[in-house]
C-alpha cells in the first residue's frame, strides 16, 4: 500500500482466515481460525507463560515472581475495595479478564511490522469485547439471581423513592442496566480502535507527504510522525486503561449482583 | 469499517475462538495457577506475621528473664552488704576485746611499776636519812668535837627532813 501511497486505516481491521482454515464450520457456523484468532491464542499462551513463571512459589520472590504477585494482588485489592471480602472468589475471573485484554491490548501495539509480521488487535473487535462483556454481564445477572431471587429486582428501585415513581424509576433503572454489557464492550472496541486509526491515518500522512515532495515531508511529514510518537505512548496508556476500566466496572456489577445497595 | 462489514460472516469464529481461548485463560491461568499465587503470597504474609509475633514473645520472654534475673541480682548484692556489715561488726568487736585485753595488761603493768617506784622512792628516802644522819654526825664530830649516839642524830634528822 505504501508503494501506492496510499493508506487504507479501516484494512488493519479486516480479518482473514489463515492456514487453509476458510471451510471449517461446527453445524453450518464458520470457524475458520482467523488472525484475530490466532493474536488471542498469543495473548491466552503468552499470559500462560507469564503467570506459570511467577508460580514458583518461593518464600522470597525473585522478579518474575514478583510481577505476577503484583497483578494477582492487584485484582484481589481492586475487588477487595468493590466488592468486599465476598469478591475473593472472583479473583481467577477478573485476573483472567483484566490479564488477557491487557495482553491482547499491548499485542496490538507491537512494532511487530518491522519484523514483517501483522499484530492485530482482537479487542477493536466488538464481536470479541461483546463476547467478553456479555460473559461479565452474564456472571452478574446468574450471581444476582442465585444469591437473591427475585428480590435482585429490588435493584432498580433505588432506596427513598417515593412510592409514586417507583415504575418509572423501575423502567429507568431497567434500561440503564440492560445498556451495561453494550456500554462495556462498546468502549473497549472503540479506544482500541480509534486509537489504532489515529496511528494509522497519521502514519498515512508521513508516507503520503514524503512520496509528494522534501517540502510537504517537512511540514506535515515530520510534525505527524512526532506526534505519532506521542501518541503510541499514549496508546500504551489507553491500553493499560481499558483494560483497567474493563475490570474494573466488571467488579462494580459484581457488586451489585453481591450485595444489591 | 470491517468490523460490521465482515461481522456476518466472521461473527462465529470470533465467538467461537474467543471463548476457547479466553476458556482456556480462565481455567489454566485463572483457575489453575493464580490462585497458587495467592495462596504463596498469604502463606508469606503469615509467614511474616508468625515471624514478628514470635520475636514479639521473645522480647517480652527477655525482657521477663532480665526482670527476674534483676531481683535475683539485687538480692544477692543485699545478701553480700548484709555478710560484709556481719564480718565487719564481728571484727570491731574482736578488735575491741582485743584491746580490752591488752588494756588489762597494760593496767597490770602500770600498777606494778607504779609500786615499785614507791618501793624505790621509799628505799631512796631511807639512804637519803641514813646519808644525812652520817653527814650529820661527822658534821657534828668534827665541828663541836662532840661523839653523838647514833639514834638520837637519826631521830633529829628523821624530824628535819619531815618538818624541814
Amino acid at each position: 500500500m505504501a508503494a501506492e501511497g496510499k493508506v487504507d486505516p479501516m484494512h488493519q481491521f479486516t480479518i482473514q482466515p489463515m492456514f487453509g482454515s476458510d471451510g471449517w464450520n461446527i453445524a453450518g457456523y464458520n470457524v475458520a481460525f482467523t488472525n484475530s484468532s490466532l493474536w488471542m491464542a498469543i495473548a491466552a499462551a503468552l499470559l500462560f507463560v507469564f503467570v506459570a513463571g511467577g508460580a514458583k512459589r518461593q518464600l522470597v520472590p525473585g522478579r518474575w515472581q514478583m510481577a505476577v504477585e503484583t497483578f494477582t494482588g492487584f485484582v484481589d485489592g481492586m475487588l477487595a475495595a468493590n466488592v468486599g471480602a465476598n469478591g475473593k472468589k472472583y479473583v481467577p475471573y477478573i485476573f483472567s479478564l483484566f490479564m488477557f485484554i491487557l495482553f491482547a491490548n499491548f499485542l496490538g501495539l507491537m512494532p511487530l511490522g518491522v519484523l514483517g509480521l501483522h499484530p492485530f488487535t482482537f479487542t477493536s473487535h466488538f464481536s470479541a469485547t461483546g463476547v467478553l462483556s456479555i460473559l461479565s454481564f452474564s456472571i452478574v445477572i446468574i450471581v444476582g439471581f442465585a444469591k437473591h431471587k427475585l428480590h435482585f429486582f429490588s435493584l432498580f428501585v433505588p432506596h427513598g423513592t417515593p412510592a409514586l415513581m417507583i415504575p418509572a424509576i423501575f423502567v429507568v433503572e431497567l434500561i440503564s442496566f440492560l445498556v451495561r454489557p453494550f456500554s462495556l464492550g462498546l468502549r473497549l472496541f472503540v479506544a482500541m480502535m480509534a486509537g489504532h486509526v489515529l496511528l494509522e491515518v497519521l502514519s498515512s500522512f508521513v508516507i503520503s507527504s514524503g512520496n509528494a515532495n522534501l517540502g510537504l515531508f517537512a511540514i506535515a511529514g515530520v510534525p505527524s510522525f512526532i506526534l505519532m510518537v506521542g501518541i503510541c505512548a499514549l496508546e500504551l496508556l489507553v491500553a493499560g486503561i481499558q483494560a483497567y476500566v474493563f475490570a474494573l466496572l466488571t467488579c462494580v456489577y459484581l457488586n451489585d449482583a453481591e450485595n444489591l445497595h | 469499517m470491517p468490523q460490521i462489514a465482515q461481522l456476518a460472516a466472521t461473527y462465529s469464529s470470533q465467538i467461537f475462538w474467543l471463548l476457547i481461548f479466553f476458556g482456556f485463560t480462565f481455567f489454566a491461568v485463572g483457575r489453575g495457577m493464580v490462585p497458587k499465587v495467592m495462596d504463596t503470597v498469604a502463606q508469606r504474609d503469615k509467614q511474616i506475621a508468625d515471624d514478628l509475633l514470635a520475636a514479639e514473645r521473645a522480647r517480652k520472654q527477655a525482657d521477663e528473664e532480665e526482670e527476674s534475673w534483676r531481683k535475683r541480682e539485687n538480692a544477692n548484692r543485699a545478701q553480700a552488704q548484709a555478710l560484709i556489715a556481719e564480718a565487719r561488726s564481728k571484727a570491731a568487736a574482736a578488735t575491741e576485746e582485743r584491746l580490752a585485753a591488752a588494756q588489762v595488761l597494760i593496767d597490770s603493768k602500770l600498777a606494778e611499776a607504779e609500786t615499785r617506784i614507791a618501793e624505790a622512792r621509799r628505799s631512796a628516802a631511807a639512804e637519803i636519812e641514813d646519808v644525812a644522819a652520817d653527814a650529820a654526825r661527822d658534821i657534828v664530830s668534827r665541828v663541836a668535837g662532840l661523839s653523838l649516839d647514833d639514834t638520837a642524830v637519826r631521830s633529829a634528822v628523821k624530824e628535819n627532813l619531815v618538818h624541814g
